[in-house]
């Protein structure tokens, strides 16, 4: 369903190799670049083309509105006012009038054009350096048009890569828990949407409660837990074909599923007699695995990016703390040895880092450690909050957040958020009902 | 690199900030409120329901803790007596916890103190058949407030007839 539905036709210039403008990815919003982003030209005749089909007036600027919103919430670029544009679109994406951009502080450019060709959408874009006067990238991409929205993703991270040096994570989506209904009575249900928040749809009714998904690394499948038919269990579910199964046949309560880095298998926990221990499930042979072996609780896992090594958290120091251990659950390490009780450990994609929850002192906070558990960093604090999920390159997390209610037990609430690895651009993800346990995509195209 | 350098001061400062404020926030003293708590474990019965006359449906733990307190264990004592009368009476226990753990390790948590339960049941000589174990960590809240007492009345197992 994602990959092969957008096509990248051709590349029309190849990328220049001369050093321009470069975003310093590692230093947050401190100093966002000031950008661009001209609408996206179109002929009167693609215009209504468009319009027939999408019902949107003009399929330009709504390509470079989502393009502006996601350099924007990205932390790193400023998107300057389009009132202040003294160039027409149609003649900026000929050649910029440099001068004229410089003029109003654009330190970058965005131009392109849409046309509607044989029913397909055809985007070409380019980005200039404003101060160097250069094209530093053009690019062309033919689709149906349904999927003009991902096109406007697929841009903003060709741009984001081209001024940082590194992946963008905006051609993704977001799978979380969908929440209504009063605190004692939560009804819950699956649901995705885009990294935008757009395209927002449910996968389950609410008839049961479910928590925890988390997309596989090709992310056509999900892992969550369910209790349907009050036997809470780890479930599988294809996202493109709706088809659910459980995962295993454990006599009682799995819970906290993940996929491994290749997909093959699934890592959850099995409770039972009061303790709580690892295992794995190869999703081919069906094969199950006990990973570790103690009577305490453990919880939680997530595999490093090169699959050799699971981090876990356990209470088998007395309180709730972070391991490391090899994949096969030998060599156990505590790597958390700070103030208060460490929860929910996330490898990095990138592998360096492990995220966590720390609970001190009442507060809740996001932080990220190296994987030998030095170098502790707290990236934001709270009344609660937990659950972090990494973006795909690695630079941002998204967890959800739950509000203190107030003397009468009213005013609940929890919803998605999102914080730098910096510690800076902390920023709420809107949905349409409240939402907690995101999980990120990887990236739909490449 | 001097970007990075400035960055992890920056990065330094933020930290310290973090802790400091961490370190001034008030301890949450966890009292007795009113009679209705000894420690943190919850003594009240405004949440308890009756499984029969005299037989109380549920039992409290202390934060983090799945130890039954004297009175937990004069319930469950209760409970054996009420299952021993009643033979075709099967039971569900479900354990919860409060809303101030991770929801994952919450889940295993609300398993464990369901488990001493029907482990106590067990020792008064209630089958391991007629008990299921059922957690629902911290989804499921009685008191949907946000202060030590709430969380006392949430901390809890349930003993809910199956049949």
């Amino acid at each position: 369903m994602t990959k092969k539905i957008l096509i990248l036709l051709f590349i029309l210039i190849p990328i220049n190799a001369n050093a321009l403008i470069e975003v310093d990815i590692t230093r947050g919003n401190l100093n966002p670049l000031p950008l661009a982003v001209s609408p996206l030209s179109i002929d009167e005749e693609s215009r209504k083309g468009f319009e027939k089909i999408l019902k949107k007036e003009n399929i330009g600027s709504e390509i470079s509105n989502i393009v502006e919103n996601n350099l924007r919430i990205s932390g790193l670029f400023n998107p300057l006012d389009k009132k202040a544009f003294l160039q027409a679109p149609d003649i900026a994406n000929l050649k910029p009038r440099f001068e004229d951009w410089n003029l109003i502080k654009a330190q970058a450019l965005i131009t392109g054009k849409v046309n509607y060709i044989d029913n397909k959408l055809r985007v070409e874009f380019r980005l200039w350096d404003v101060l160097a006067a250069k094209e530093m990238m053009a690019l062309a991409f033919t689709t149906v048009p349904n999927n003009w929205r991902r096109v406007g993703h697929i841009i903003s991270d060709k741009v984001y890569e081209r001024l940082t040096g590194e992946k963008g994570y905006f051609d993704t989506r977001i799978i979380y828990v969908s929440e209504e209904g009063p605190k004692t009575q939560r009804i819950k249900k699956l649901a995705i949407m885009d990294q935008d928040g757009a395209n927002n749809k449910f996968l389950t009714l609410g008839n049961e409660l479910v928590l925890t998904p988390r997309f596989n690394p090709a992310s056509q499948m999900v892992t969550y837990l369910s209790y349907f038919k009050n036997m809470p269990r780890v479930y599988l579910l294809d996202i493109e074909t709706g088809t659910q199964e459980v995962v295993g046949d454990f006599p009682g309560m799995t819970f906290a599923p993940r996929f491994s880095p290749d997909g093959k298998k699934i890592i959850m926990s099995f409770a039972k007699d009061g303790k709580s221990d690892i295992y794995t499930m190869d999703l081919e042979n069906r094969i199950v695995e006990k990973i570790t072996n103690h009577p305490s609780i453990d919880t939680s896992p997530s595999y490093s990016p090169d699959g050799k090594y699971i981090t876990f958290n356990s209470d088998r120091s007395g309180y709730q703390q972070i391991y490391v251990m090899n994949n096969d659950g030998s060599d156990v390490k505590r790597i958390s040895f700070g103030n208060g009780l460490y929860g929910t450990p996330v490898w990095s994609p990138r592998g360096d880092l492990i995220a966590f929850t720390k609970l001190h002192k009442g507060k809740f906070y996001i932080g990220v450690m190296r994987t030998d558990g030095s170098g502790e960093r707290l990236l934001t604090e709270n009344y609660y909050q937990e659950a972090p999920s990494w973006s795909p390159n690695g630079r941002v997390l998204i967890f959800y957040r739950e509000t203190k209610t107030n003397s009468k037990g009213e005013g609940f609430s929890a919803k998605l958020w999102s914080i730098d690895l910096t510690g800076y651009n902390e920023r709420q993800i809107k949905t349409p009902t409240d939402a907690s346990d995101p999980s990120w995509s990887s990236l739909l195209s490449n | 690199m001097r970007l990075n350098k400035i960055l992890k001061n920056t990065l330094l400062v933020l930290t310290a900030c973090l802790v400091l404020s961490a370190c001034a926030t008030k301890k949450e003293v966890a009292t007795d409120i009113k009679g209705q708590m000894q420690g943190d474990v919850y003594t009240g019965t405004d949440t308890v329901e009756y499984l029969a006359d005299g037989v109380p449906d549920r039992v409290f733990f202390a934060t983090n803790e799945s130890i039954l307190t004297t009175a937990s264990r004069e319930t469950l004592r209760a409970q054996a007596a009420w299952l021993r009368k009643n033979p075709n009476i099967n039971v569900v226990l479900e354990g919860h916890a409060d809303e101030r753990g991770t929801r994952e390790y919450n889940l295993a948590l609300g398993e464990r103190r369901a488990n001493a339960a029907k482990d106590y049941l067990m020792t008064y000589g209630i089958s391991s058949d007629r008990i299921t174990v059922l957690s629902y960590g911290k989804e499921r809240p009685v008191d949907s407030g946000s202060n030590p007492l709430a969380w006392s009345k949430n901390r809890r197992s349930v003993t809910v007839k199956a049949n």
